[in-house]
């Protein structure tokens, strides 16, 4: 054992599972309990990674492991507390955590339950164990990842959702999750898993919001199965404090001509790094995968993605831009695997970056890795400044310089926003772009 | 309206422009001439305030303001239109979605009311039959996948849209088949007044058949060396440069 302090958070993580596990008495028995006690020892044996592993090269937890949270801490959250969130109004299943908690009183589900079944993760524990045991923890690995081991290890809270076969479910369900910060450092580490059954279509978003600017810290984990002829729209938001750290991984598992599409939109947070890994399990799948990242200050902000071709004839497409201002870093890692069955695959990923000050950093890294013969694939990454010329001709026609570069930001963020299909939330987003580009 | 004494300009230490004195008064129209390379694209941008280039000595007076000390809103807001030799393409922004922006930013500097959506809806329909423009083309992405020509006659839409008070039309006219040359020919007639000026860039003789200048001026090598009426152009299309470059080697 070293002793040095990074390791902290870690013994500190050990020690309140043993702590909770006594309290569960008959409990600890369970298979989901079983799979947990796995998910520790392999957190345990991995440890939080270090910028030598490959996959956290740009993006040091140090900082992270060094602070000390309050997980799952109380909140007296109110309405009006809320309200200076200015959160879009939808019409749809809202479901609020705070600190991790379910907030029933906060919440709202308006789907008629044999269209959608929503609960918490707490609830589908006691209330349908074998769902859980077919899927839960099934395709997000906690091999390799100590922080989605970690995730699984105290997994207790988070929501399931599942789709029934043949049911297109129209109203969206957002599920907003809330750091309260304005006390003390808080964390939590929700854990979600939808399920779309055969011929089923969904729109889900996950929203991840700050009050106060004390530190916090998210560790989440999505699973998401796709079944055949599915179709799943999923929105993963991120508004979060400048003293906010956030590690999500989403994993999605594809069955035959399933569609699955997503928009990864971070406008602020202070250290982040979103996993969103999809495996294509099916022929004639699609997969699209949008992205938006806008960090200034000092804000820290890496998206990993990675498809998994393990079939025929299925497509995905990916669109990533990045805007960075200030001293502020990003890194893009985009992985796409083409494994030997998989032909006729059409893999295209793409990712633009701005970088509006001297000061700011962007790390890109495509990686594609092929092993079947009859592919289309194509990949481009680009780095650049903000296009001067663009810039003098609309100064030209009378535009002040900074109204000009928000115009041209705007347009250039505009190409990934305007994916998303929930009206409200885009036009939030928008309203939210234009207020950081004229700040 | 607009004085050029001894204007200097470089880009790196690339000296481009090296002494120009050119003066036009309101109600003219004043054709630049000259061979590729001699320094009459630069001469518009540093007019309309590009900052790649360092202007290194001279000055530029326009209605008695110093415009050389002015940021390009401001010139625009103060009246000055170029169109650009090779407009440039903005992914995502429309010419109607940044027009009515520009507008109402220039009203706002010359302490106007903006226009409401519908005024501007109505000047913009009036101005694009003028240029005979379709609004598709509007609505679309700047000059992304533009023809050579549909980018032309967008320059001129936009200054038809904004009635500039001193209009540089850089080779507006090269790509442009004979009716969109008598269009654009039209908008900038449109716009003659006793109040205005234009400078109109070209290589052809024939865009003046159209748009008749009081002055030629032939820029060679960074400098202004031959001024004269109208046949002037006849002469240059006629003969073309080398009996201008020959009379200045021989000075
Ligand atoms: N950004 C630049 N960097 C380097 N050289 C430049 C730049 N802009 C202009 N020049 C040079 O300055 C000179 C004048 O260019 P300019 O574009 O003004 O010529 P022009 O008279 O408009 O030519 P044309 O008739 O071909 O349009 C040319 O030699 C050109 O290469
Ligand atoms: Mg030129």
């Amino acid at each position: 054992m070293n002793n040095q302090p990074h390791n902290d958070l870690k013994s500190r993580l050990l020690a309140d599972f043993r702590t909770s596990e006594e309290r569960m008495n008959g409990a600890s028995k369970s298979a989901l309990h079983q799979i947990r006690r796995e998910a520790l020892n392999q957190f345990d044996r991995l440890g939080f990674p270090t910028v030598k592993h490959e996959e956290w090269k740009y993006t040091n937890v140090n900082s992270l492991i060094k602070e000390v949270f309050e997980f799952n801490a109380p909140s007296a959250i109110t309405l009006e507390d809320l309200a200076q969130l200015e959160s879009s109004q939808l019409n749809g299943n809202v479901l609020y955590f705070v600190n991790g908690q379910y907030q029933p009183q906060l919440s709202k589900i308006v789907s008629p339950a044999d269209q959608l079944s929503i609960t918490t993760l707490a609830e589908a524990v006691k209330n349908t164990p074998d769902l859980l045991n077919q899927y839960f923890a099934k395709y997000a690995d906690f091999q390799d990842n100590a922080f989605t081991a970690l995730n699984t290890a105290f997994a207790s809270e988070g929501v399931v959702i599942h789709v029934p076969a043949h049911t297109t479910v129209e109203a969206p369900t957002i599920l907003r999750f809330i750091s309260d910060a304005r006390q003390m450092n808080v964390a939590s580490q929700p854990r979600n898993l939808f399920i779309v059954d055969q011929n089923a279509e969904v729109k889900v978003a996950e929203s991840f919001r700050t009050l106060g600017d004390q530190a916090s810290f998210t560790n989440v984990v999505t699973e998401i199965v796709v079944a055949e002829d599915a179709r799943m729209e999923y929105y993963k938001i991120q508004n979060e404090s400048d003293m906010a750290y956030h590690i999500g991984t989403t994993q999605v598992y594809q069955q035959d001509r399933s569609h699955f599409y997503s928009a990864t939109v971070t406008l602020d947070g202070g250290f982040i790094r979103n996993n969103l890994n999809i495996a294509l399990d099916g022929s004639n799948c699609e997969a699209h995968m949008y992205g938006l990242y806008f960090p200034n200050g000092r804000q820290h902000i890496d998206n990993h993605t990675l498809v998994d071709h393990r079939k025929p004839n299925s497509h995905s497409n990916e669109l990533y831009k990045g805007i960075l201002e200030d001293r502020s870093t990003g890194v893009f890692n985009g992985k796409i695997f083409v494994r030997q069955d998989a032909q006729k695959t059409n893999a295209y990923q793409s990712c633009k970056n701005v970088v509006l000050s001297n000061d700011a950093t962007m790390n890109t890294k495509p990686q594609l890795e092929i092993f079947a013969d009859d592919v289309k694939c194509s990949h481009g990454t680009t780095t650049g400044k903000l296009n001067e010329e663009a810039l003098f001709y609309l100064q030209s026609r009378g535009i002040p310089k900074t109204e000009a570069q928000s115009l041209l930001m705007f347009a250039f963020a505009e190409d990934v926003i305007k994916k998303i299909k929930i009206d409200p939330l885009r036009e939030q987003l928008e309203r939210r772009i234009q207020a950081k580009l004229a700040r | 309206m607009l004085t050029i004494s001894n204007l200097q300009a470089s880009i790196g230490s690339k000296e481009i422009l090296k002494g120009i004195n050119l003066e036009v008064k309101p109600g003219e129209v004043h054709a630049i001439m000259g061979p590729n390379g001699s320094g009459k694209s630069t001469l518009a941008s540093v007019l309309a305030g590009r900052e790649d280039y360092d202007v290194t000595g001279g000055s530029v007076l326009f209605e008695g303001k110093d415009l050389l000390e002015m940021a390009p809103e401001n010139r625009a807001a103060e009246g000055i239109f170029l169109a650009f030799q090779y407009p440039v393409e903005i992914p995502g922004v429309s010419t109607t979605n940044f027009l009515k922006t520009a507008m109402n930013e220039i009203r706002k500097y010359r302490g106007q009311d903006p226009l409401d959506a519908v005024q501007f809806l109505k000047l913009m329909k009036e101005k694009m039959k003028l240029v005979n423009i379709d609004q598709s083309l509007l609505s679309r992405s700047l000059n992304e996948g533009f023809s050579g020509g549909e980018k032309k006659r967008n320059e001129i839409f936009q200054m038809a849209m904004l009635e500039p008070k001193l209009a540089i039309l850089d080779e507006t006219d090269s790509g442009l088949d004979i009716d969109a040359l008598r269009i654009v020919a039209e908008g900038v007639n449109q716009l003659r007044s006793p109040e205005r000026a234009t400078i109109v860039v070209t290589h052809y003789q024939r865009l003046l058949d159209y748009i008749v200048p009081d002055y030629v001026h032939v820029l060679y090598k960074g400098r202004i060396v031959k001024s004269g009426p109208k046949e002037l152009a006849f002469e240059l299309e006629e003969k073309g440069y080398d009996w201008i470059k020959a009379e200045v080697e021989t000075v």
